[in-house]
Order: structure tokens, then sequence, then C-alpha cells
């Protein structure tokens, strides 16, 4: 494979992603079909007696978390700086641009820094999502399983494995500590960040294909508003 | 047996060296460091190169093969389907000659870091849990190639080796902050001198490592962490002002 | 370059880097000494990086059994009872201490369930004695010692070869070499040298040793009057690689067998069953080089003519956290995926015995002022190394080494200078860059490789050993007329140039004793005196400058005192009887 493959895709997709996105949460619609819900919006949000004029207030703000997350995130950092900053372009190959460097030592780059604080506002962000999985199994107060259900609980799966991956969570959750045995309750947390470690090098992956899914499932679910006649298993 | 081209920089300047062709007969599960010898002892007793082991366990025979920094001894000529193979010096480094570079600024460097400083009264023999220090073996495994220092594009395309250290020693940094039995903290080393800041994590290091030491996941993010809790965490900051000053 | 030759000054200077070197350079400093390392290589490259299995220390953590006797007789055993018992005492009663010591630098073994440093099994250890960091255990100490003299600002002199000691009347003042890279001249002035140069394996063709083992420091200290012990006793290590033929010699870590694998003949027969029924796979690495070398000769070898090595039943975990560094050594290049597939191994030269003979406490030579330790002294192995007991014998005589020459400077004062020394050195050394020679270097030490593989190898004969020293001298002849092409600035025919010199001299010295020792003991297996002779038992063989020529001569083995010949029930002899 051409080294120049990867970066293009990368360019393509996160471009594509990036507008696809903002369309959506901006378009106006509340990407709802029930029982399902768009993961760019959220049923928490604007049931009982508020409705629209705050979905349309808290959707954007809501919808810039997990993108602060992603742009903040490691891997996503290496993949937009050898793709669209080609800094470097690729192992050995040279820089395409000139000038002095400074890392992630100056303003803007330095405040990704703040990565941990991303992350745990995502957190919550999936508590919210994966409530609107449970939500998405059950019609009119019975259990219910659509395609729908299995299409968000796919992708809540795919994006909590990209979130508890994350480096940050690694550290927080035991990684920052220099002596498990030495602290309380090291045991505990040397489990934890050990098996955080291990997701660790899924983390790429897991992006991708979280990206994917969460556009994905945000056409489905409009798909289904439509009138798509989507498969119903238990109904 | 056949043969296979082999195009190895000659020469003790980078400017003015040329790539000199050499045929070389090919013996099966021969390594490019196999070629590099039978041209010294057939055709050029004086091509220079570093090695010692061939085992892929030194770290020295370190060289750029089409372009990509490898181990010559673990670099087989099979890979290459008899295409010509370029071989050339690290060029990170101040050329000597051939195929060998001036490595002594990677020493300096190493000399700046607060050596392990255990407590002066630890009992010995240490008593250390395997779960404290399972961490600690990934970094040790390191033989000081310098190809992570050579492909690193701070070090390499931006000659930034004033303001960082290079991922060769954010290993070795690691090591020791995670090695449960030292107490120096070496976060403000990192954030100042090391120059960890200049790091763009961009991975080139991690896939050139011979030792397949996850360098930028488990040993330069892990420590970016720890700098950013130091320096750039505001509620840790409000937490040490209250609580006193345990740096992270 | 230069002509000028740089000159340098150290109360003691330390020729080599590896564990032993190092190891004397912590502890000269200590001692309060001016201290300068060089080495051939960049520093932590050295020789002592390649070790995979373990250091040998009867701490006891595994079997809590085990003692310093134990090991101490496991030693003498394993050295076919010509060891020097005095170095096998301080050995197996110092090496604890100097393993903990590592700890106390940085270094981390792999742990047992209570956090203690675990340990495995070896060949021809009676209990599991290993401290071992997976297959790596080498390179841990070597970046842990590395670490420590960098900590310590003490100077260390980088690719640069010496190739002559400088004396002054009887005593040492100093060395003189080149800068590799730059072909410079230099010159060291010191109060007492510390050879910790390490061995000689590659003056054969099949070795898992590096470039460097070239023989320097015991040919430098053979030159300078000292003497040479036992060089007959080389190490054949049962396994090395033997396909592809690039990587034929690479060393297959004994912590193989350690960790429970077996040997096969073509016959898929576990053959270590009938050679050595009680300790099998794990008897000493002479009986089972021997045994594999039978083998083959039998007509019961594997494809490429070696045995089978077998970790299959261990399970692929249990290879790949054990053995890391062996499954991607197979995987990477020989194709081998050694957690489905049997590896091929045949007897590959690993180390030797012999070499400079030293007083056991300190490790002076026989010349005024020359230390050695590691692998250049002798005395410690007797006929044969036990696996793991090199590590110990680095930190234990390395640190004895270093603390006594560090004493002996307070003492003296420096040493003149002899000019005319150093620029015989040098004429020598400008000979193949300047000469009419028509002499490849590279081939000739090709030939010597040969001749030595094949008449001072695993089996020897009178006739096979006579006919490899008329070769050895011839190649001596011939090296006179060497010619390299290129300058001086990093070139390594010129460099080869001067090792083959080297080489010849300890290649020698190997063959003159191995035609002396009539008899088969440990390592030193002559086909035509197939049984040990109890006379030769109670001797060393001595190596010594006698003019241009080179003397054979023999010392009694030193007896040891009553309470630990008392350990061997009758084996050995009571000093009173």
């Amino acid at each position: 494979m051409a080294w120049w493959i990867e970066p293009a895709l990368t360019v393509v997709s996160y471009v594509g992603f990036f507008a696809y996105a903002t369309w959506s949460v901006f378009s106006g619609t509340y990407v709802f079909a029930d029982p399902y819900v768009s993961p760019f919006f959220s049923t928490w949000i604007g049931f009982g007696t508020f409705k629209l004029p705050v979905i349309g207030l808290l959707v954007p703000f809501l919808a810039v978390i997990p993108l602060g997350l992603r742009v903040t995130c490691y891997y996503y950092r290496k993949e937009y700086y050898r793709a669209f900053f080609r800094d470097p372009t690729a192992c050995a190959r040279g820089e395409g641009v000139r000038g002095r460097y400074t890392g992630e030592t100056r303003f803007p780059l330095v405040l990704w820094n703040l990565h941990r604080y991303a992350l745990l506002l995502t957190i919550v962000v999936t508590v919210f999502l994966g409530v609107d999985v449970v939500r998405a199994f059950i019609y009119h107060g019975h259990f219910f399983v659509g395609l729908g259900s299995v299409v968000m609980l796919v992708n809540v799966i795919l994006l909590s494995g990209y979130t508890f991956s994350c480096h940050s969570l690694r550290h927080l959750a035991g990684g920052g500590l220099d002596c498990y045995s030495c602290v309380k309750a090291g045991k505990a947390r040397h489990r934890l960040a050990d098996a955080l470690n291990r997701l660790n090098p899924r983390h790429g992956w897991f992006a991708w294909v979280s990206m994917f899914s969460v556009g994905l499932t945000d056409i489905y679910v409009r798909l289904v508003m439509a009138g798509f006649h989507e498969p119903r298993w238990i109904a | 047996m056949s043969d296979t081209t082999l195009l190895v920089f000659r020469g003790d300047s980078i400017k003015t060296g040329t790539e000199q062709p050499f045929q070389v007969p090919v013996q099966e599960g021969m390594v490019v460091l196999d070629a590099i010898h039978w041209i010294q002892a057939h055709a050029a007793t004086d091509l220079a190169c570093r090695w010692n082991c061939k085992a892929a366990k030194c770290g020295s025979c370190s060289a750029e093969i089409n372009g990509r920094p490898r181990l010559m001894c673990k670099t087989r000529l099979d890979e290459f389907a008899g295409e010509p193979i370029h071989v050339w010096p690290m060029r990170a480094f101040p050329l000597i000659k051939d195929l060998v570079t001036d490595v002594a600024w990677n020493y300096l460097v190493n000399a700046e870091i607060t050596p392990f400083t255990p407590k002066t009264d630890e009992p010995v023999p240490y008593r250390m849990a395997a779960d404290d220090v399972e961490r600690v073996f990934e970094f040790r495994r390191c033989i000081e190639c310098f190809l992570c220092q050579d492909v690193c594009h701070v070090l390499r395309d931006h000659d930034q080796k004033a303001a960082y250290y290079g991922p060769r020693y954010m290993v070795r940094i690691a090591g020791l902050e995670m090695h449960p039995k030292d107490t120096v903290n070496r976060t403000a080393l990192l954030h100042r001198e090391a120059g960890i800041g200049m790091c763009n994590i961009t991975k080139c290091c991690q896939d050139v490592c011979p030792e397949h030491i996850r360098i930028t996941d488990n040993a330069i993010i892990p420590l970016k962490e720890r700098v950013a809790g130091r320096y750039y965490d505001p509620i840790a900051w409000v937490g040490r002002k209250l609580f006193g000053s345990k740096a992270d | 370059m230069s002509d000028a030759t740089q000159t340098y000054t150290h109360d003691v200077l330390i020729i080599g880097a590896g564990g032993a070197g190092l190891r004397a350079a912590i502890e000269a400093a200590a001692g309060g000494a001016s201290v300068g390392v060089v080495c051939k290589s960049l520093l932590g490259k050295a020789h002592t990086v390649m070790a995979e299995g373990g250091i040998a220390a009867a701490l006891g953590n595994v079997d809590p059994q085990d003692n310093w006797q134990v090991h101490f007789q496991d030693t003498m055993r394993g050295g076919a009872l010509i060891n020097n018992w005095r170095m096998a005492e301080l050995h197996a009663t110092e090496s604890p201490d100097r393993v903990y010591e590592l700890e106390t630098w940085g270094a981390i073994f792999d742990r047992t369930p209570d956090g203690r440093i675990l340990q495995r099994p070896f060949g021809a250890h009676t209990y599991r004695r290993l401290c071992h960091v997976g297959d790596r255990t080498g390179l841990e100490m070597i970046r842990t010692l590395q670490d420590r003299v960098v900590a310590l600002r003490i100077a260390v002199y980088m690719e640069v070869t010496l190739t002559r000691l400088l004396k002054d009347g009887d005593r040492i003042a100093g060395a003189t070499g080149y800068n590799r890279q730059t072909g410079d001249f230099v010159t060291f002035r010191s109060k007492a040298v510390v050879l910790a140069s390490g061995g000689w394996g590659r003056i054969y063709k099949v070795t898992s040793n590096s470039w460097e083992g070239t023989g320097d420091g015991v040919a430098m200290g053979f030159e300078a009057g000292a003497e040479v012990l036992d060089p007959e006793m080389v190490q054949f290590h049962p396994t090395g690689m033997v396909w592809p033929p690039g990587v034929k010699g690479l060393l297959v870590t004994e912590a193989v067998r350690g960790e429970g694998g077996y040997l096969f003949n073509s016959e898929h027969k576990r053959f270590m069953l009938d050679y050595e029924p009680e300790k099998k796979e794990l008897a000493s690495r002479d009986k089972v080089a021997r045994a594999i070398y039978k083998e083959v000769q039998a007509g019961r070898g594997s494809p490429h003519g070696g045995a089978f090595l077998d970790v299959i039943h261990l399970g692929s975990d249990r290879i790949k956290k054990k053995l890391p560094s062996m499954y991607d050594q197979f995987l990477s290049l020989a194709d081998v995926d050694i957690t489905r597939e049997a590896m091929e191994v045949y007897p590959t030269i690993h180390y030797a015995m012999g070499g400079l003979r030293v007083e056991p406490d300190t490790g002076a030579t026989t010349v005024r002022g020359l230390y050695a330790a590691g692998e250049v002294a002798a005395g410690l192995h007797g006929a044969n190394r036990l696996g793991g007991n090199s590590l110990s014998d680095l930190l234990v005589f390395g640190r004895r080494a270093g603390a006594a020459a560090a004493q002996f400077v307070k003492s003296v004062s420096l040493g003149a200078l002899d000019p005319a020394s150093v620029a015989d050195e040098q004429r020598l050394l400008l000979g193949s860059l300047e000469g009419a020679g028509s002499e490849n270097p590279y081939l000739l030490q090709q030939e010597l490789q040969a001749a030595m593989q094949e008449g001072a190898g695993i089996a020897r004969t009178d006739a096979g050993l006579r006919t490899c020293l008329q070769t050895i001298l011839a190649l001596k002849r011939r090296a006179d007329n060497v010619h390299v092409a290129g300058s001086r600035l990093y070139n390594p025919g010129w460099h080869t140039a001067r090792d083959l010199r080297f080489m010849l001299v300890i290649s020698e010295a190997i063959v003159r004793g191995a035609i002396e020792r009539r008899e088969s003991r440990g390592a030193h297996w002559r086909t035509d005196f197939p049984n040990a002779d109890p006379n030769f038992g109670k001797l060393n063989l001595i190596a010594l400058k006698d003019g241009d020529a080179m003397r054979i001569t023999t010392r009694p083995v030193p007896e040891m005192p009553d309470e630990l010949a008392d350990l061997f029930n009758g084996e050995v002899r009571q000093k009173s009887a």
C-alpha cells in the first residue's frame, strides 16, 4: 500500500464525518422515530414538560462534547497531525510544513492537555446514550426488538469501547500511580488500570468504527422516520 | 543461489556521499547484515558499519533500509523479492562514514536524567510485588538501537535536539517513574528540559521499535498525562492548593 | 584523523565495558580512584547484553534448601574439579549480595508471588537458582550497571581499541591503541589496568559470540608476560541455531531447557534419557553438547544436521512470557513458530573457561598492576562452566578486581611512559594500511575460523590439533602480509587486520594446550584419549611467553582445605591425607 493512501482516507473520512454531523445537528429536525433516537440527540432532554425549544438549544452543545473528545484524543491527534498537517506526513518521509515547530507546547495545541475533561463529560454523554438504548427496547410499555434497537445497541457498545480504551482514563484509573501496593485500594486500581490497558491497543480501531457507527445510526433513524419498514422481531 | 543488488551509501558526508551498487550472492535466510559482511570480505574491506550480536539483542546495526529505519540483522533479503535494496545510515545523526553515524548526543542526554534513587533506608533484599513491576519490564526491554530517535520527526526533520530528549529517553524516564522503589519525581524534568510537549504523538517511534515497545501509548502518553496533571489540570491545581502539594 | 597521539591519564584504566568492566569501574571509583573505561563498541553493547537465561546465586527463594555450599559443589563438579576452589568459594558466597545490589541500582528481576526474586532451574545446578528477567537477563544487568556508571560520572571512552599494554620495568604503566571512529592513536597512562575484555569465541566459525570476542585482552596480557591458564578449555553451548545458514551458531538459551524443553533425535526419541538418566536435558553443557554431537554422528540428526528442541508442550502463553526473545528470534529469522514447531539446534562455541591466571581474592595477574576479571580471567569454571555462573562471575570478580586496583594505586605513582613501545605498536598498526601486502584480513580470519572449527572443535585428536597448529603458524606469517584499502577513518578492514593477530595468539594457546592435555575432561574431549586421567586432574596447563615463542607448562591444581573437601564425600583428595 502506497504511503499516501492512509492519510488520504483519513482526510476524506474526517471531513465527511464532521460535515455530516454538523448538518445533522443543525438541520432543524429532531431525529427521533419512536422508540429510536439518533445518537446526536437524546430522549432525556426535552421529554415531559419541555420539548423542542430546549432540544434545539442543548443538542449542539451536547454534540460538541464527544467531538471534543475526538479532537483532543491521542489517537486522532496522530491521525490528523499526519494527514492534515503533514507533520510528519509519514514515518521518515519528511515534513509537509516548514517553519518553527513547537509541538504541543503552544496555544491552541497546548489545550489538548485537557483531554481528560472531554473524557469525563463524554462518559456522562455515554450514560445518556445508554439510557436511549434501553428505551429503544421498550415500545408502548412492552419489550421490543427491532433492527433499530440492535443498531443503537451496537453503536453504544462501539462508542463505549472507544471511550473506555482512552489513554486519559487509564491514567486516572490507576496508570498515574507508581506503586499499586503502596496506596489504598491499590489492588483494585491495578486491576482496573490493567483491564483498561488491555483495551487500549484497540483505541484506534474503536475510534474508526465508532465514528462510522454514529453516523450510520443517525442515518438509520432518519430512514425509519422517512417510512422505511424495518424488520421487527418482537413488537 | 541467486544474486541480489545492494545499493549502499558510501562516503563521509551525507551531501557528497553516493550509493554504490554491489552484487551479493544470496543464501536462504540471509539478512541485510550478512550481505554487508559479504561486501566487506569480498568487495570493500573499508565499508563501515556497526554491529555486535547479530541477534537483535544489542541494537548496534541500525540503518535505513529502503527508507525505513530498521536493524540490519533482523531484515531479511527475501522480503525484497530480488528488488534492489537501498541501505543508508540513520539520517537524524551526523555521519561519520558509510553506515556509521555519531550517536554521542544520545549518551549526553541520558546523563541528564536523574538516576534511580531509592529510599536510603529501604531494606535489602527488596520486596517488590509482580503487580508493581510488570509495566516496567516493557521499558527495560529497550536495546538502545536509537531507531526511535532516528525516526522521530522532532529530532530528524526539525532538528530540535536542544528542546526534546526523544522517544528513547521518554522510555527510560517512564521506567524510572513507574519503578515502585524510586523516590524521585521527574515531572518537572519532563515538562522543561526533556520537552515532552514537543512530541505530537505521531507514533513513528512505536512503528519502528524492533523490541515492539509501545513507546507512544505506554511510555510517552502516560508521562504526558502526568505532566498534564501537574501543569495543566485546573482542578488538580486547586486540589494541590487546598490539600498540600503532593505533586501528581 | 591526526598523527598526534591523544593521551589520557587515570589511576585505574579498565579495558572492557561488559559486566565485569563496569562493575570494576563502579568499585574502583567508590575506592576513590580516578577511573577510565575503554570499550570497543558503544556503551551498553558489550557481550553481556546477549546473556539470556539468568544469573546463578544461591538465594534459596524458590528452593529453600539451596545454599552456598551446594552452589560451590555444583560449580566444582561442573568444572571437573580443576577449578580454583577459592574462586569457586568466593563466587558461591558473594553472588547473592551482588544480585541484591543490582536491585538497589534499579534492576528488576522476575518475581515470586511474595515479591522476591524468582529463580529457574538450569543445567547441573542442583536447585532452582537462576535469577532472571524472561530471557533477557544480560540486558537488564548491563543497563543497570551502565546507568550506575553514568550516574557516578565515570569517564567512558567508546569505540576505542587498545592493542598493547605498556610497562615500566615489570609493572603496568598504561595501554595504547586507536580510536575506531577517527583512526587517531590514543595512549592511556595509568597506575593499574583491569582487563575485562571478555572471551574469544570469534576464532571459531560457528559461534554465539559477537565480533568483539577476538581475545584482545588475553593476548595483550600474554604479550605483557602474564600466564594463560587452561587455554584449551573452550565451551560449546549445546544449543545454537543451525538453520538458515546466516544465523548458524546463534544462541538458543539454556532457559529453553530450564523451562522444560525436551531434546529429540530424528526418531523422536528423547535421547538425553539414555545419556544422562538423572539430569536429562539439564545435565552440564559439555555432556549435552557431546550427546547431540553423537546423535548427529550416528545419523539420527535433524534435516539440517542438529537435534530437535521442543517446547510445544509448555503452551503458547508460557513460551511468550518466559522465552519472548527466543519466540521472536525463531519467528523472524527462521520462520519457525516455536509454539507449534520444534527448533533445530547444534552445539555452538560459547565461552572460554581458560584465560589469564589471577589471584582469587584480588584478580591480580602475574604482572604487577595488571588485574583481570570476567571471561578473560580463568580459574572459577575449571573444565566446564555452568550456565548462569558467568553473570555472577562478572559481578563478584569485577568488584574484587576494581577494589584491589583502587587499593593498589594508593601506594604507587604513575609509571614512566615507554615511547618506543608506543611507536612500535603504531608501526604495527599502520603496516596493513601502508605496507605492500596482498592478503585480505577477512579471508584470513575466515581461514582461521574454519581451521579451529575443524581441528580444535568439539571432538579433538592429536593429528587434527597438529594440522590446526600448522595452519595457525602459517597464518601468523601471512598476517604480516595483510593489506587493507581506505583511510584510518572508521575502517573495519583495518581493525580486523589487528584483531587477527590477537586471534592467532589465543588460537595457538588453545591448540598447544589441547595437544598437551592427553585426556578428556569437561569441555575438552580427545577422542584418542576418551577418559579422564587422574594425573591430569591434578594439573592446570599454563601458556607462557618465552622470547618470541609460546611455551606450555603446568601448575598443580590448588588443593582445597579440609572443610570444603569434606563436602565431596571423598571424591576429592584431602589435603591432610
